[in-house]
């Protein structure tokens, strides 16, 4: 294992981790579902995505490395799907998205 | 009551992954007895590739690959291997799923014959499993009833 590889996993990682911190503050501090779901959906795939590039990084040509690849893969195509299937069931059940102007709704999240 | 979906991005993704996971399932299930997983977690895997399907492609269309009729033989025939392995080994003088007794029939060594023998047990459990799975996600989500095309 080669320092450079160390350092470079680390950057990754580190990245992931403030992804997942702007993510959290997104779904605390935004005002509605989908602005939340907004958050999230983007945030925390890229976020995992670079967690899972570092950890890959780390590890070196391996098996186990390719097995974190297809993980990475899985979540780059599973989860917005999910966010977005979340999002349309939420407007389709009639959802109001908050508009500019109005007060914070604490009822919906 | 769930219907079928029509977006075309959740029908492509859906259609996409659900081959890979359920090669995943049989992955887990075949690495069962040296590794995590086994029967119940492939099995389990392989009822949420079916659910997925459900959700996405709604309960008419799903009934259409696997109808009630094969759900019932799939859930019987996990039990039918699990007890059948068993009752041969109390047929060839030993305990009740006792694989090393298996070795003469399937002229290996007993440790290789005990592998085998746990290896089609896995197998048997997770067919149940898949199969109780989807039965209880579709019997829940369509209310006990029949969908629309099955009425008649």
């Amino acid at each position: 294992m080669t320092s450079g590889a160390v350092i470079l996993s680390t950057i990754f990682m580190l990245g992931g981790i403030f992804f997942f911190t702007t993510a959290t503050i997104g779904i605390l501090r935004f005002p509605d579902f989908f602005t939340r779901l907004h958050a999230t959906g983007k945030g925390d795939t890229l976020a995992v995505l670079l967690c899972l590039i570092g950890l890959a990084i780390y590890e070196g040509f391996s098996l186990t490395a390719l097995k974190i690849v297809f993980i990475a893969v899985f979540m780059a195509l599973a989860q917005p799907t999910a966010t977005h299937a979340i999002s349309k069931a939420a407007l389709r059940v009639g959802v109001q998205p908050w508009m500019k102007g109005e007060k914070e709704d604490d009822s919906s999240i | 009551m769930i219907r079928s979906s029509e977006d075309i991005i959740i029908r492509t993704v859906s259609r996409i992954l659900v081959p890979f996971i359920q090669l995943f399932a049989l992955y887990v299930i075949a690495h069962g007895h040296y590794s995590p997983g086994g029967g119940f977690q492939g099995g389990v895997i392989l009822g949420a590739s079916l659910v997925l399907l459900l959700i996405t492609y709604g309960p008419s269309d799903t009934r259409r690959h696997i109808s009630g009729k094969s759900v019932a033989v799939f859930s019987s025939l996990g039990v039918l291997i699990y007890s059948g392995i068993g009752f041969i080994c109390l047929l060839l003088l030993g305990n009740y799923l006792d694989y090393g007794k298996l070795s003469g029939i399937l002229h290996v060594t007993p440790a290789e014959a005990r592998s085998l023998g746990i290896l089609g047990i896995e197998i048997g459990v997770g067919f149940t499993v898949m199969a109780i799975m989807f039965s209880i996600f579709f019997d829940i989500s369509s209310g006990g009833k029949p969908p629309e095309d099955e009425k008649e």
